[in-house]
């Protein structure tokens, strides 16, 4: 079908672009970026993910001016084999159109801040010409983004899946050879192996959920199969059930939930503006948005329902308490964002989609800005180490650059507040709206999830109000770490503040990260309309407790106090540990007496590696050498092949052919004929012996042989 | 009458004996005169013959053959002279310098 | 005698009057290359004579000469072979010191003597054409007369050859008695009007006493001991004249008379010549194998090759197979001899006058290990030579295989299987000998001196390349060649 014969707004025909945009601009970066300058690079690229976003708020208006009307967009036939036809179709509908625009929104302003920051990065570790590789890569981030959430069948949406799985390995191995310092390392590109791998385990899950679907319903496109979900889950529950597990290991891992979370920390190691777009706000959503998606098959498998909001709410508590524990600035955020998606996950677990796709767009906007101020942070303090290098004259250059100097280690940190003020301010904002500070976008969505947990499954409740404390306190260590005190280092003393190409684009995410609660206000619930268009919300019996009832204009005032009080109280207990006496430099967290073994736990991330490592990798790696070295090349090659097999052929061949046969038998037999006919050739001669007597002999025997053979008969 | 048998006879004994005579003399021209013997004992036949068959033929055979016997005499003694300048002797045995 | 009987024996009568002509016209000329030319002259035209003859069938003389295809055929491969005869001698007599004008006379003769063998349809005429034809060659085989080797040579082929003569003639005597007739038409007639009871003894012993002194001729073993001495000892010119000449016309009466008068006596003939044929191919091959001289390998190749006709001739019997007998055998004797005076024409250019010799020593340059380098020396002789040993071994591309198949092919189709298959080993046996002198040739390092004449260069050029031209184009000849093998009368 092309898209002039369907019968709708021609704002619609727009959609195939929010794809091939950003295919244009890594094009065209691709082939002329090396004749264009960074800035052109970086702009080219953000441009591309800026129209994108126009794009997509052009399918929103439209989509708005359709009132909400699902439309799907045919774009091309992809798979057409006998029965098998699986189309490319754009599917604009509110729950796509709300990922398009957060997707595309704040990758662009990711896009711009990455200009500065990479800017600054291409030169402390020494290699320009990457600067155009990693604009090209990003679009194509935001391609793949796109596909993901415009997909209108489940293989559509896979394509785009596997996708962004690849752009996050591409991107957190972007600096493959060396690491943070800029010294030859395996590091980034065993943290990219590493996040490929445990993706691909899930991935693994959702194509076991895609195939299920598609022997039993026969189609993997979304409206077919939510078309006859009911119906089969009358006939064979068990399937739906099956679908909906194994989405869920897929979900654990894109959207880093337990058991395989493991890559996201690891994550880190590529640049700020990856963990930033990738790693907070967009693809590792795309775990949420499918169980959004799948709404309808979900709310027919309650039980499945049940353990993916367990999932979740574990998730975000077990994650929460290994970020109390860590030093690195960009880990605490990962560990951070691992418990927020549990959140997520935990919500549309629950049923309760639009909280979930609500914290989803808050989280966006808050966490990028966290990760990119504290990129920011970084950049700062390798400017100011950069500065003492050159200040302090060449012999103790020499020494300062021996130095291992890891600018992302907060216990080097301290101080900055005074150094970098505009980093500090934003860091504030965005701390206080993950904390769920009133009147911070992250109170209103994660009061929402609170809300609707302790409504439908209270032990998940207490789970994430727990999870929520450690958050408040987790943030406000770093706080005072970071900001707080004294420099505990002399890079943090001479720290400079960044340029405005990144602290611009910091400006409007607290800006919207500010704002963004009135995107689904108690009562209004503006994104819950928009959003109901696309899903159904259950209608729930539910018996609550008196003090669940209570609605101040839809708000709760219990939850909505309990949770301020608890983020409040954690941040005073940090300022009391971390705050009213800094840290100073060499010095123990001081966490670390009172809670023993439990913060080594959490320091060293509950060991959960080095089991996976023990448990599985290295039994793989066992294996894996087994068969090589033993069954392959023991075995096999130096057994087999060369004992068997070649010592076969060649015995057959030196000794059985070619000494028995050949040189013992055939030619013995031919060289004893020859020889046989010389010596007899020797002898006869003999006969000829020169006297004409003999001759005339031998005439006469002949003669009497013959006459007398004649006369016998 | 005498029997053409005796003829035959007669004729092979002179036959043999002149084969004999080659097989077993040394000297050259002895050879060659037992040729001549082992040649009119043919001479022999072909007249007993003719005379059974009252046919002038075999006669005439005869001539043929002194002729060419008288040939081979001239031919002979040539080459036996020729070799007698060179080697003063003419024992058949000593000529044996080509053998192989 | 009437003019015709003279016109069908003209180029055999102009033969015989050019030589006598010649040896009175050579006491003027100084110059004995111009005797030479001569009786190149002569031979030629009588080359054209017979050919003009060819297609002609009649009988003269009273029924004792024959003019038919065999004669014919013959007659043309006769003056040829004396031409090439004559071509080879040219050079050679001068650089021997031998060069006497009688020489090219005596080969007349005993060219016209071979002539008169082809066209005996009488036992007389045969015995006559066999004298008229070996008494020149045991005198031009002592004709490097100081030399001690070419005296004894003639010597023994002179005694030996009356020897076999003798036998000839009692044989004849014996048949003659049998059947009262010695004109080969008679005898048939005798035969088949089965009058001879008794005297059918005599016949076949008579037979096969001819058999026994012709087999001499040709060499047959045991009848062959003579042909490696008088082959080693005579000048090669001579030799290679011999080989070519003499054995055709041994074989020219064998086919002849066995074919035309003694068919009937097959069954007790046959396994006879069954016997010689395999003993010499058995002996001619196996004894080559230790010679080191090239003129005694030579001789015991031409034994061997002796034997291959007659393993066609073993064919004579059966009236089915007969004529194929002889055409094979024409056949091959003209493949025999385009490849031996070739071959011989190669050794004459290796040959040279040993410097430290008197009067009385031997040529030298005649081992095979003379023949080393030729290869780098003279690589067209050295191909050439190389042609002549592949074709009498029988390899392809050479008129040497086709000769050999078609005798095989006559075996097989006379039933005799088992002498093909002796045939077959013995070839294979040759191989050895032959290729022998082509890896001296080409695989050993020497220096050997060569001459080159003219004349003989020509010989052997031309008779490599007649060997491996007509070896793909055989057809016209081996057409001839059967017409000849139905013979006339």
């Amino acid at each position: 079908m092309l898209l002039s014969e369907t019968a709708i707004s021609p704002l619609f025909s727009l959609a195939p672009l929010i794809v091939f945009l950003p295919v244009l601009g890594l094009l065209l970066n691709i082939i002329f970026g090396g004749r264009m300058g960074e800035k052109a690079i970086g702009w080219l690229a953000s441009v591309a993910s800026g129209l994108t976003f126009v794009v997509s708020s052009l399918l929103a208006y439209g989509l708005w001016a359709a009132h909400g009307e699902t439309v799907v967009v045919p774009f091309a036939d992809w798979i057409t084999i006998g029965s098998l036809h699986i189309p490319w179709n754009f599917r604009v509908d509110t729950l796509s159109v709300t990922m398009m625009l957060a997707v595309s929104g704040v990758g662009t302003l990711i896009h711009i801040y990455a200009i500065g920051y990479m800017h600054e990065d291409v030169r402390f570790k020494n290699d320009p010409k990457r600067f155009r590789r990693f604009f090209v890569f990003l679009n194509l981030f935001i391609a793949m983004m796109m596909i993901l959430v415009s997909g209108d069948s489940y293989l559509m949406l896979f394509v785009g899946w596997e996708g962004v799985g690849l752009c996050s390995f591409l991107l957190i191995g972007f600096w493959y050879d060396m690491d943070t310092l800029g010294r030859p390392s395996w590091a980034n590109s065993n943290a990219a192996k590493k996040a490929f791998i445990t993706n691909r385990i899930g991935d693994f899950g959702f194509l076991l959920a895609a195939l299920t679907m598609f022997w039993a319903f026969g189609s993997v496109q979304f409206g077919e199969v939510f078309g006859k979900a009911e119906e089969i889950a009358a006939a064979q529950p068990a399937v739906i059930i099956a679908i909906t597990l194994f989405m869920l290991i897929g979900v654990t891992g894109k959207s880093a939930q337990i058991p395989l979370y493991v890559w996201l920390p690891d994550a880190m190691a590529g640049p700020t503006p990856v963990s930033a777009l990738i790693h907070a706000a967009t693809m590792v959503t795309a775990g949420v948005y499918l169980v959004a998606r799948s709404w309808p098959l979900y709310t027919l498998a309650p039980d499945a329902q049940y353990i993916v909001a367990m999932v979740g709410a574990v998730t975000a508590l077990f994650a929460a308490t290994i970020a109390v524990g860590q030093y690195d600035i960009k880990k605490v955020l990962a560990y951070s964002t691992i418990s927020q998606l549990g959140f997520m996950v935990a919500a549309v677990g629950m049923g309760a989609f639009v909280a979930g796709m609500f914290h989803l767009v808050t989280h966006a906007f808050f966490k990028a800005l966290l990760f990119l101020s504290a990129g920011s942070v970084i950049l700062g303090l390798e400017r100011g180490h950069h500065h003492l290098a050159h200040h302090k004259g060449h012999e103790e250059h020499e020494g300062k650059h021996e130095e291992v100097f890891d600018p992302g280690d907060m216990r080097n940190m301290g101080g900055l507040r005074k150094r970098m003020p505009v980093t500090f301010w934003l860091y504030i904002i965005g701390t206080l709206a993950l904390a769920g500070i009133f009147p911070f976008a992250g109170f209103w969505s994660k009061d929402e999830i609170l809300l609707d947990a302790a409504k439908l499954h209270p032990e998940i409740f207490i789970i994430l109000t727990t999870a929520a404390f450690f958050t408040a306190f987790y943030m406000g260590r770093q706080i005072w770490m970071v900001f707080f005190g004294e420099p505990r280092h002399e890079a943090a003393a001479h720290a400079e503040e960044s340029p405005k190409i990144i602290t611009v684009p910091l400006m409007v995410l607290a800006g919207l990260s500010v704002l963004g609660g009135a995107l689904n206000l108690p009562g209004v619930h503006t994104l819950g309309h928009w959003l109901e268009h696309t899903i159904e919300l259950a209608e729930h019996e539910l018996h609550l407790p008196a003090w669940l009832e209570i609605s101040w204009g839809g708000l709760n005032p219990v939850v909505a106090l309990v949770s301020t009080l608890l983020a409040l109280l954690a941040i005073y207990i940090s300022w009391l540990i971390y705050g009213r006496k800094p840290l100073t430099a060499g010095q123990k967290d001081p966490l670390k007496k009172p809670l023993g073994f439990i913060f080594t736990g959490m320091e060293n991330k509950w060991f959960v590696d080095e089991g996976y490592w023990a448990v599985f990798v290295n039994r793989y790696v066992d294996i894996a050498r087994f068969l090589a070295d033993v069954v392959d090349w023991r075995f096999w090659h130096d057994w087999f092949h060369d004992k068997v097999i070649a010592g076969t052929y060649v015995w057959l061949s030196h000794i059985a052919l070619n000494r028995y046969a050949d040189q013992k038998g055939i030619d013995a037999f031919f060289n004893g004929l020859g020889d046989l006919t010389k010596r007899l050739s020797a002898f006869l001669r003999r006969l000829q012996n020169g006297f004409v007597r003999s001759y005339a002999l031998a005439v006469m025997l002949g003669v009497i042989v013959i006459v007398g053979y004649l006369l016998m008969k | 009458m005498i029997p053409l048998t005796y003829y035959l006879v007669l004729s092979a004994i002179l036959f043999t004996m002149g084969a004999l005579g080659v097989l077993i003399r040394r000297n050259a021209l002895v050879i060659f005169m037992s040729v001549e013997l082992m040649l009119n004992a043919a001479n022999l036949a072909f007249v007993a013959f003719a005379r059974q068959y009252n046919a002038f033929s075999g006669q005439l055979f005869v001539f043929f053959v002194m002729t060419v016997a008288a040939a081979e005499v001239a031919v002979g003694l040539a080459l036996i002279v020729a070799i007698f300048r060179v080697k003063h002797n003419i024992d058949v045995d000593q000529m044996s310098s080509l053998k192989g | 005698m009437t003019p015709s009987d003279l016109l069908s024996i003209l180029p055999l009568l102009v033969l015989v009057v050019w030589a006598c002509a010649l040896l009175l016209v050579d006491l003027w000329l100084k110059r004995k290359g111009v005797t030479a030319f001569l009786a190149a002259l002569g031979l030629a035209l009588t080359a054209g004579l017979a050919l003009a003859q060819a297609g002609e069938e009649t009988t003269a003389f009273g029924g004792m000469v024959a003019l038919d295809g065999f004669a014919s055929f013959l007659n043309v491969l006769f003056p040829l072979s004396g031409l090439l005869g004559i071509a080879v001698a040219y050079g050679y007599l001068k650089r021997m010191n031998i060069e006497r004008g009688e020489y090219y006379s005596l080969l007349l003769f005993s060219t016209a003597g071979m002539m008169l063998m082809a066209h005996a349809a009488d036992l007389v005429v045969v015995f006559l054409a066999l004298e008229f034809l070996s008494l020149p060659l045991y005198v031009l085989a002592a004709f490097a007369r100081p030399r001690l080797d070419s005296e004894e040579a003639g010597l023994k082929y002179f005694l030996l050859g009356a020897f076999a003569s003798a036998f000839v003639i009692y044989g004849i005597a014996l048949i003659y008695g049998a059947t009262g007739t010695t004109s080969l038409s008679g005898i048939v007639a005798a035969i088949e009007a089965g009058s001879l009871g008794t005297s059918g003894l005599l016949l076949t012993i008579g037979a096969a006493l001819f058999l026994v002194g012709f087999g001499f001729k040709v060499a047959a073993v045991p009848f062959h001991m003579w042909t490696p001495d008088v082959y080693h000892g005579a000048p090669t010119p001579v030799t290679a004249f011999m080989a070519v000449g003499a054995k055709a016309a041994g074989f020219a009466a064998l086919l002849r008379v066995f074919v035309t008068a003694f068919p009937a006596l097959d069954a007790d003939l046959t396994p006879v010549v069954w016997v010689l044929a395999a003993l010499t191919m058995f002996v001619g091959n196996v004894v080559a194998i230790a010679q080191t001289n090239i003129k005694r390998m030579l001789a015991y190749s031409s034994i061997a090759h002796a034997g291959y006709i007659l393993m066609a001739f073993v064919a004579f019997g059966n009236p089915a197979t007969r004529a194929d007998a002889v055409a094979s055998a024409l056949f091959y004797l003209v493949t025999y001899a385009l490849t031996s005076y070739g071959a011989w024409a190669a050794v004459i250019a290796l040959e040279k006058q040993d410097p430290s010799a008197g009067s009385g020593q031997a040529a030298s340059g005649l081992e095979i290990n003379d023949f080393a380098g030729l290869g780098r020396r003279r690589p067209a002789l050295a191909a050439a030579m190389t042609v002549f040993m592949l074709s009498l071994t029988g390899m392809p591309p050479t008129l040497g295989l086709v000769g050999k198949f078609y005798l095989f092919r006559t075996v097989i189709e006379a039933g005799q299987v088992w002498l093909a298959v002796i045939g077959v080993l013995t070839s294979l046996i040759s191989a050895y000998y032959y290729l022998r002198v082509v890896v001296v040739m080409y695989m050993r390092e020497g220096a050997p001196e060569t001459t080159r004449e003219p004349w003989l260069d020509f010989t052997w050029a031309v008779s490599a390349l007649a060997t491996v031209i007509l070896s793909f184009l055989p057809m016209a000849l081996f057409a001839w060649a059967s017409a000849a093998g139905v013979m006339g009368f």
